[in-house]
């Protein structure tokens, strides 16, 4: 196929020209925005990823110019590649909205919703895929599944009660790191990652494994209780590593570096992938060129602490003295605001 | 997690070794992972279960990693990764089976051999388990015991006491002490 | 009586043996097919005769014969699923325990056809006695030059291996038997792309059934349009009905495609009518997969017709008032069954055989369990109910591979036909504890008519 080769398609009614072979959710994304179907298991740098979480579940509506025929069943978005003339349906398709539903809900039912004691709270996808597309109830009056606690190594912590299942971290154990020492064990839903014997999870590549969990099921042992990620403030930094692109995320409170991740894109995807010894050995600002403040969006909750407050609550707006008193701070917070 | 035990190392017989390499005989070249499956059984048949040494030497033969083979073992439920008692007694506790009295089947090894389901009797010889569907529906209730996977059709009561009684005395006849639970 | 095709010879003593099976006429399907016909004209063969898959989905063996693909110098291989774990379906155990030499002739014909030069027999591992009788057949089907190199120097080379499961349901599905057979844990592939693209190692690949492939042998000897000619409609040819349950016959029938069901269940050439002089409830005509019928339904469609063994005829109506043949696990519940007994258990099972890959089956077939193991001990509510609708519709298209289906159409379907069932064991929580059986009033009120 020439390389000049463009498929059109449409996602919502939004038309966009891809290369052959792109996935819906791929095209999704060149578009942006909230047609993007919601991703917990898919993850572009790792191949083989997708299809497991179904969250991303669209509906096609037309096939392609050739074949219009729609598909009988959702497909999953991240697995599905497009067809010249498809046309798909995301957020416009109520069985779509209902299925998304659904398998929130199904994420959900299982998981200890221990947001509270959680290190992943605030930068959690499973959180904001709740917060966008779940109920606000449960219907699952059972008791919640538990697994015997394991210890995988002094750098990673495993809390298998978190974990959706999306295989990321066999993806990345099997893709950057010269040996796998775990996996998925047991069936159905007693499957769960373990080493099976008592082993380490450590090799100079093995802490991408945190970055790539969606949820809180393997977080920074360095990391720790130290702090809620809200209160830290992240910043771009490089090294001249020899290992990795040395371009990282340091995570601040006051002056101390509590811990150091990856940069994560739009969609909470690694950029690079970065070593352990960034990751885990260089701690100092010292170690590090400081390229400037993480660019947040203010929507996010980590953003909450580094503005003095949101909008001004809505009891000041009706209030004529109270509006006079803060003049000058809510002139403030309106230079703030990009 | 397991806590391990039995962590002596392990080699396998010139038998089973011979027996393995036949088996690998059977896939392409480089696809020596298909072997897996078989081999497990086969080392299952001669230990009467699936210790971590024995994964990690049949991970070694066919040059994966122990963590594939442990993947496998705990997927299918053919494999044991606990002793169990020298007859293993596999109950078909499905549908088909159920409407035909497997439940009360069940109920009665259990009740006979005095264990709950995964236990092994104290002197070894049982242990039992409900397994799903064995593909026999129409013979219910069956009823098989590895490594052969002899196979008991339409079961009853009296049945079952005849064969627990049949194996009993086999066992001592054979003058086989009860396999040691590790 | 019906014509059979693959169990013509079944109580000739010694069939299980190479010699007999010759003696019978066995083989011949391999010298004609080999000798005098090319793998296309094979394949046209299985096309005419219209065999669909006897593995339960239903697709024409012909026209999934013909996708697969054929690049050069890339080896083809032929997958035999010989891994029976639908509930109420044990009749591929039936015909590799009695006449093995049907499969492994029908695994000959089907390779040439393919051009595949290795082919395996994936048989569930439970199944040790089957899979040392298959070994034994390839054996001795060696030893009289049927298999090896060159065979009946045809030029011609074909190995066969039989390759032990390890215990999982779920490797019943296509993608998951391959990944099994490959050594590793049975979680169905992502489609596409289709085995007949990329399967067995990455190679082109056909999965065929036992059943599917052993009727290849009459379809060789007597010609597809022969074959076409039995049967009704697209359902052509004849068909194993695994009969279980409360049965006074239970066992494997063939049948002809086109057998009413009332005859199969009341007739004493078949089923020979409900055991222990019981009036019948409810059939699950195709496995446990499919949809769970009430006696009137099982008997007649909607539309008052008497209702067939066909793949259109329990179809008839759709999920509302019809079913499917699936694999003809034919399981047939008496009055005193318990529908919701019988929906937990089978959701049990699809509980326990989800192999947690994806997740709406993954969690919600627990669920499922959990809500119906409250109901039939008499904990239930009314909203239970519903709520079992729903999940089982969250379930229902939304998985990976049909596992997901099959684990919601019978909750689904039970709750549809059955739901004052399910609401009595709500209102009458301790008797319904007490009792473990249903209602009866389901029952076939009519007396057999043969």
């Amino acid at each position: 196929m020439a390389e000049d080769v463009r498929f059109k398609v449409s996602i919502d009614g939004i038309p966009v020209d891809v290369a052959p072979g792109t996935t819906i959710l791929n095209a999704a994304r060149l578009i942006g925005g909230d047609v993007v179907p919601p991703a917990m298991c898919y993850y572009s740098k790792l191949e083989g990823s997708g299809g497991k979480c179904r969250t991303c579940l669209v509906k096609v509506s037309k096939g392609s110019e050739k074949d219009p025929r729609p598909m009988p069943k959702l497909v999953a978005s991240c697995r599905t590649t497009v067809m010249d003339g498809m046309e798909v349906q995301s957020i416009t398709s109520a069985e779509v909205l209902e299925a998304r539903k659904g398998v929130v809900e199904m994420l959900l039912i299982n998981h200890p919703l221990d947001c509270p004691i959680c290190d992943q709270a605030g930068e959690c996808h499973l959180q904001d895929l709740s917060y966008e597309h779940g109920l606000a109830d449960t219907r699952y009056e059972f008791e919640r599944r538990t697994f015997d606690k394991i210890d995988i190594g002094d750098k990673i912590q495993l809390h298998m009660t978190r974990c959706i299942l999306c295989y990321r971290c066999v993806f990345v154990a099997d893709q950057l790191t010269p040996q796998r020492v775990h996996g998925i064990l047991g069936r159905g839903d007693a499957a769960e990652i373990s080493t099976y014997i008592a082993k380490a999870v450590d090799n100079e590549f093995s802490g991408n494994m945190i970055d790539v969990c969606p949820v809180g099921a393997l977080t920074d042992k360095t990391f720790r209780f130290k702090n809620r990620v809200w209160f830290t403030k992240p910043v771009e930094a490089h090294r001249d590593c020899p290992t990795c692109s040395g371009k990282v995320t340091l995570w601040y409170k006051g002056e101390d570096v509590l811990r150091v991740t990856a940069r994560k894109d739009t969609y909470g995807e690694a950029e690079a992938f970065i070593c352990n010894t960034c990751r885990f050995e260089n701690k100092a600002t010292s170690d590090w060129i400081i390229e400037g403040p993480r660019v947040v969006k203010r929507t996010s909750v980590i953003s909450s602490n580094h503005y003095e407050q949101l909008n001004p609550p809505p009891v000041v707006k009706k209030n004529l003295t109270l509006q006079a008193a803060n003049k000058e701070q809510f002139e403030r917070i309106e230079r703030l605001l990009p | 997690m397991l806590s391990v035990k039995q962590n002596e190392p392990l080699e396998f017989t010139e038998e089973m070794l011979g027996k393995f390499a036949e088996i690998v005989t059977r896939y392409p070249e480089g696809r020596q992972k298909s072997a897996l499956l078989p081999i497990l059984h086969e080392v299952q048949a001669n230990y009467g279960w699936l210790s971590v040494p024995a994964m990690d030497r049949v991970a070694a033969y066919l040059q994966l990693e122990a963590i594939e083979v442990y993947e496998v073992a705990t997927f299918y439920t053919m494999y044991f990764l606990q002793p169990q008692g020298k007859y293993a007694l596999e109950v078909c506790r499905t549908g088909p089976c159920c409407l035909v009295g497997a439940e009360r089947i069940m109920k009665h090894i259990e009740e006979r051999l005095g264990v709950k389901e995964g236990e092994v009797t104290s002197d070894g010889l049982f242990s039992w388990r409900g397994v799903e569907c064995l593909a026999a529906c129409g013979y219910g209730p069956v009823l098989q015991i590895g490594p052969e996977y002899t196979f008991y059709e339409n079961l009853t009561e009296a049945g079952v006491d005849k064969l627990i009684d049949e194996l009993k005395e086999k066992a001592s006849a054979n003058g086989q002490s009860p396999i040691a639970n590790g | 009586m019906a014509r059979k095709l693959l169990l013509t010879h079944i109580d000739v003593p010694g069939i299980h043996t190479f010699e007999v099976y010759r003696q019978k006429g066995g083989y011949r399907a391999v010298e004609k097919a080999l000798k005098t016909l090319t793998p296309e004209e094979v394949v046209e063969e299985v096309k005419k005769s219209g065999l669909r898959g006897r593995g339960g989905a239903g697709f024409p063996t012909g026209m999934k014969w013909s996708f697969l693909a054929k690049p050069e110098g890339v080896p083809r291989y032929l997958v035999c699923n010989a891994d029976e774990s639908e509930p109420g379906t044990f009749k591929d155990r039936y015909l590799m325990t009695h006449i093995p030499h049907a499969l492994i002739e029908g695994m000959i014909v089907s390779s040439y056809a393919l051009g595949a030069n290795t082919s395996y027999i994936y048989v569930r591992g439970e199944m040790m006695p089957q899979i040392r009788i298959l070994e034994r057949a390839i054996a001795e089907a060696k030893n009289a030059g049927l298999l090896g190199k060159n065979i009946l120097g045809t030029g011609y080379d074909l190995e066969v291996y039989v390759q032990p499961g390890g215990g999982a349901y779920i490797c019943g599905e296509e993608t998951a038997l391959l990944e099994s057979l490959e050594g590793k844990r049975g979680n169905p592939r992502i489609k596409p792309p289709f085995p007949a693209v990329s399967g067995l190692y990455n190679c082109p690949t056909v999965v065929n059934n036992v059943e599917s492939i052993a009727a290849t042998v009459p379809i060789i000897n007597d010609g597809g349009e022969e074959y076409a000619k039995i049967g009704i409609e697209r359902s052509t040819g004849t068909k194993l009905i695994s009969a279980g349950g409360n049965l006074n016959k239970p066992g494997v029938y063939e049948i002809e495609l086109g057998l009413p069901v009332e005859e199969f269940i009341y007739s004493d050439a078949y089923c020979g009518g409900i055991a222990n002089g019981k009036r019948l409830k409810a059939v699950v005509a195709g496995g446990s997969s499919v949809p769970i019928l009430p006696a009137n339904l099982i008997l007649k469609t909607l539309k008052g017709e008497p209702r067939l063994m066909t793949y259109e005829s329990l179809a008839d109506g759709g999920f509302q008032s019809g079913t499917m043949l699936g694999s003809g696990g034919f399981i047939a519940y008496d009055e005193d069954q318990c529908i919701v007994r019988n929906t937990w258990n089978f959701t049990r099972f699809y509980h326990h055989e989800s192999c947690g890959q994806c997740s709406p089956c993954r969690e919600g077939t627990g669920w499922m369990e959990k809500v119906l193991h409250k109901i039939e001990h008499g904990h239930g509510s009314f909203s239970d109910i519903d709520l079992l609708v729903d999940v089982a519709k969250k379930i229902e298209g939304n998985t990976i591979c049909p596992l997901g289906d099959a684990a919601a159409w019978p909750v689904a379907s039970a709750i549809r036909h059955f739901r004052d069932e399910f609401e009595w064991h709500v209102t009458n929580g301790q008797e319904a504890q007490a009792r473990n059986y249903g209602l009866a009033h389901y029952a076939d009120p009519l007396e057999p008519v043969i």
